[in-house]
């Protein structure tokens, strides 16, 4: 342990806050973001305990990165300086639950399946079906701004998150929004926290507002031969009079991922009519619906009999008409597999290698086609097809997955990474680098942080608004200067 | 107001786009709300560079900027509160361009709500944020007030169908956040600029979401006989778990006005009626409906009547959406708050509404978004009565503060604007306050846009003072 981490290590004990044994570094290595471990790790079992150490650490200007399940803290640069982990996950309670308004209350700690625990009970549900679902924070997940297959229905996170409390930079404990549905009553601050990294505050609490778990939910899966088909498909599906749950095209890269792996942890059951935790076994994949060059179409809907049937029949017409060579629907017993395989994705992917780079682009969804295109001929050039997942909804997940960099330097990895960030601009969206190597982050640190149409300026003056001291996860969202 | 300040904006914009004489600018005195604010000059842009041009101009002679749309807010927030220019955005009112495809819309703020929907029907597409006033007002202001709207239920308010902005900050800079697809990068700006109200930066192009015409629509009419059982209806569709499209509710008092008026066949001895809409694919609207009866059936609802076609459709929401207007024919003032509660609280706070009503001496109508649990009681009274007109304050004021006791908010749709500026630290602390200063002086740090709003005025910021306030009936409440 160095100096200053004894040093801080000392201090905090001063404070009334439970701590976790600073000494074994066993445990501050569990808060490693990307190698860099922390100088000490406060867990704080109050709200009022969390703010005194951010309090602390405003005054010694001290690095804090407050942390839920630590299973997403890869997303993001390296922090420039980590002197204290700030585990939220002890204070985890449901504040205010009212089934009646479809509204609830809960502190940033708690695990995402087990506030949908509770409100399966009520036949509620939150839309956040995250990767490491099991396992992550409700403020976690918010905070990684990571999306859900189920934004096609029910959008992302800022369109149901009503409200949120949490410390400010200054140690003062804050909030915004309110715990009704609708609300136009001071700034929407919560909005600013979702995807922020940590380099806002440390959320303590997070209002939503919570659905009626779909009846009888379904999936359909249909094979094209080419991305083209696959994608014309969606297109077909999205113009239609449905409003599928989720509309996804998988390519076949990211279906062989799909079809070796099975995500370590079972899906917890969340809608109406499943019988509950399907256990933590591994979930299998029957039969053979990922046909190894064949593009996927994967949507899910859920209703009455009636709808259910017309739902068949139209998806079916439509992968009919673009060439779909095989069809499935899937039923309670088989639609979890691939569900779970969806959600846990981005989870896949990443165990799939030991230099997984992925990415998320945000483009329209009419030029998917034709960045896929450049992107398969990019992967072709450097022999490394990526595996895509394409959302309706036009989010483009592009994972790059080397068995091995001896005949593909870091370099190489770091190349064809900036080069796909480029392709972003071109068609007018934006890329963010979710996973990757620490030295490829460090390599693309200026191409992240830059964007023909973005203006960082104004990004900077918020997070100074909220963090004066830059205490919180600094260099983790910038890590140009003044960020540092 | 120096001369010097007015001759450079005539310079800048020509004669014809800027007011100044008194009798024009009284015109803009007021908005939809019980508020007044006068403004000492109005300028017409009708390009961002020309709006980025009069901001510098304007701060660096020390004048106030308020932007407006139409003008047809309920909060006073396109008010001059302060005096100074008002920047009027109704000839900055081109659609950019339209994206069938992607469904996305770019639109200049001065565009009216009901226009872009036009505009992109044909394609089975339209607007999905419907305030009553939708036919007038801007789509700037929509964005500047997080507008909702009965259909806002099922498919979110205004913030929800934004996916970019461009904006003029103060220092007359032009600036763009969002991006069309709609994926924050970094920070979502975006969702902190919709819905605060003109403070922050004038919104000077806007990126909108269009949403696709439903293949099925059901609208139900319920008649109920005792208003606690239209309430409870509306309490146990949403415990079951079903959306609607829309939940209005119109209580007996304000339908009579109204069906006097509009004749949309609201039957006239009733205590309320639910106007219940549900949209989707042909197999689950019928499914709903059907549930949707059955409920209002179980609170002994007297009649369901289901509109037949377009027509008797369009009727009946012509009656909701036109209730402001009829009212306005009984009294010579309506006051129309905005409050919003969970929603398993209705039951018991249209009751305290009715109490407050009596103890104040008012009648108090009410026809609102029942499905989302946003309020808005109608205080009718007369605006030359001085005595009367602060007695409709006070009882706005206790209506409020019973939403917030109930776990509610000040504002569902309308914002804060200066009605409610006051109000506010019912909800909010000194902390909040000084995190949301912090991050007003972000954009708008001399306070030179839309000063005097919002924020308490105790807590606001070192206004720019050009005269002293007038006095305002809520600042002192």
């Amino acid at each position: 342990m160095t100096a200053l981490t004894n040093n801080i290590a000392a201090k905090l004990g001063s404070l009334t806050v439970a701590l976790r044994d600073l000494a074994d570094p066993a445990d501050r290595e569990s808060y490693a973001i990307d190698g860099f471990i922390p100088g000490a790790v406060a867990r704080p079992s109050t709200t009022e305990e969390a703010a005194e150490i951010v309090r602390f650490a405003a005054k010694d200007k001290l690095a804090v990165v407050p942390v839920g399940a630590c299973t997403k803290l890869s997303i993001g640069a390296t922090p420039a300086r980590y002197d204290i982990a700030l585990d939220m996950s002890a204070i985890s309670q449901i504040s205010h639950y009212d089934p009646a308004d479809l509204t609830v209350s809960v502190e940033g700690g708690m695990p995402l399946a087990t506030l949908n625990a509770t409100l399966r009970e009520h036949n509620q549900f939150l839309p956040l079906l995250v990767p490491f679902y099991s396992q992550a924070t409700v403020a976690g997940t918010i905070a990684s701004g990571i999306d859900s297959p189920l934004r096609q229905a029910y959008g992302t996170a800022r369109d149901f998150l009503l409200g949120a409390e949490f410390i400010d930079g200054t140690g003062a404990l804050v909030k915004s929004g309110g715990r009704v549905v609708k609300n136009v009553t001071g700034y929407d601050l919560h909005k600013l926290l979702v995807g922020s990294l940590g380099t806002l505050g440390v959320i303590t609490r997070l209002n939503f507002r919570t659905f009626p778990a779909p009846l009888t939910p379904r999936g359909f899966l249909a094979s094209f031969p080419s991305q083209e088909a696959a994608l014309n498909a969606r297109r077909a599906v999205a113009g239609s009079p449905l409003s599928p749950l989720t509309l996804d095209v998988i390519n076949p890269r990211a279906a062989r991922i799909f079809s070796e792996r099975t995500p370590c942890m079972a899906e917890v059951s969340v809608f109406a009519g499943e019988s509950g935790q399907t256990g933590e076994g591994p979930l299998p994949l029957p039969g053979e619906w990922f046909h190894p060059r064949h593009w996927q179409l994967c949507a899910a809907f859920a209703g009455v009999p009636e709808v259910l049937d017309r739902y068949v029949r139209d998806l079916t017409r439509v992968a009919e008409r673009y060439g779909a060579t095989s069809i499935t629907i899937l039923d309670d017993a088989t639609r979890p597999s691939i569900w779970g395989r969806l959600r846990e994705a981005l989870a896949l992917f990443r165990e799939s290698s030991p230099f997984a780079v992925v990415l998320k682009l945000s483009l329209l969804p009419s030029v998917h086609a034709q960045a896929i295109t450049v992107l398969e001929s990019v992967g072709n050039a450097a022999k490394l097809l990526p595996a895509l997942i394409a959302r309706a909804s036009g989010t483009l997940y592009i994972a790059l997955l080397p068995d091995t960099v001896e005949d593909f330097s870091i370099e190489g990895l770091a190349l064809m990474t900036q080069e796909i960030i480029s392709l972003s601009h071109r068609f007018d969206g934006r890329a963010s680098l979710l996973f990757a190597p620490p030295t490829i982050k460090h390599l693309l640190e200026s191409a992240l942080n830059t964007h023909p149409h973005a203006d960082l300026t104004l990004m900077q003056r918020v997070k100074s608004a909220f963090d004066p001291q830059n205490i919180f996860s600094p260099g983790r969202l910038f890590s140009n200067p003044p960020w540092g | 107001m120096t001369q010097v300040f007015i001759r450079e904006l005539k310079k800048l914009l020509g004669p014809s786009e800027v007011l100044n004489l008194p009798e024009d600018v009284l015109l803009y005195e007021y908005d939809g709300s019980v508020e007044k604010g006068r403004s000492d000059i109005v300028a017409f842009p009708r390009s961002t560079d020309e709006v980025s041009c009069i901001v510098a101009l304007a701060v660096q002679h020390q004048v106030p900027i308020v932007g407006r749309g139409a003008g047809t807010g309920l909060s006073g927030g396109a008010l001059a509160r302060r005096g100074g220019l008002i920047i009027a955005f109704t000839r900055m009112n081109r659609i950019l361009d339209l994206d069938f495809e992607n469904q996305r819309a770019v639109v200049q703020p001065g565009v009216v709500n009901l226009d872009l929907t036009r505009a992109v029907e044909h394609a089975g597409l339209y607007f999905a944020p419907d305030p009553s006033s939708q036919k007038s007002c801007t789509i700037g202001g929509n964005v500047a007030e997080n507008a909702g709207g009965p259909h806002t239920l099922a498919y979110g308010v205004t913030t929800n169908h934004v996916t970019a902005l461009e904006l003029v900050l103060p220092d007359g800079q032009i600036v763009r956040i969002g991006n069309k697809q709609g994926d924050a990068f970094l920070y979502d700006l975006t969702g902190l600029l919709v819905g605060s109200e003109g403070t922050l930066a004038l919104i000077t192009e806007i990126t909108v979401k269009l949403s696709r015409k439903q293949e099925a629509v059901r609208t139900l009419l319920a008649v109920f006989d005792a208003i606690d059982n239209a309430s409870e209806t509306v309490a146990d569709i949403t415990a079951r778990g079903i959306t609607p499209a829309a939940c209005e509710m119109l209580d007996g008092w304000t339908l009579r006005v109204i069906e006097d008026y509009i004749h949309a066949g609201f039957p006239l001895d009733s205590a309320a009626v639910l106007l219940i809409e549900v949209e989707g694919i042909t197999e689950a609207v019928i499914g709903q409906a059907a549930t949707i009866d059955e409920i209002c059936r179980i609170h002994h609802a007297r009649e369901v009547r289901v509109a037949r076609d377009d027509k008797e459709r369009d009727l009946l929401w012509r009656g909701r959406k036109n209730a402001f207007g009829a009212l306005g024919r009984v009294a010579a003032g309506i006051y129309v708050l905005d409050g919003v509660i969970p929603r398993s609280k209705l039951p018991q706070t249209l009751r305290r509404i009715k109490e407050i009503g009596d103890q104040f001496g008012f009648r108090i109508g009410n026809i609102f978004h029942a499905g989302d649990g946003n309020l808005h009681p109608i205080v009718l009274y007369d605006p030359r009565d001085t005595e009367q007109f602060e007695r409709a304050l006070k009882a706005s004021a206790e209506i409020i503060r019973y939403c917030v006791e109930v776990g509610g908010s000040l504002s569902g749709e309308h914002g804060i604007g200066m009605e409610k500026s006051e109000l506010m630290p019912l909800l909010f602390s000194d902390a909040d306050f000084d995190l949301m200063r912090r991050v007003h002086d972000t954009m708008n740090p001399a306070c030179s846009l839309n000063p005097g709003k919002v924020f308490p005025l105790n807590k606001g910021c070192g206004e720019i003072r050009i005269r002293p306030p007038v006095p305002e009936a809520l600042a002192h409440r």
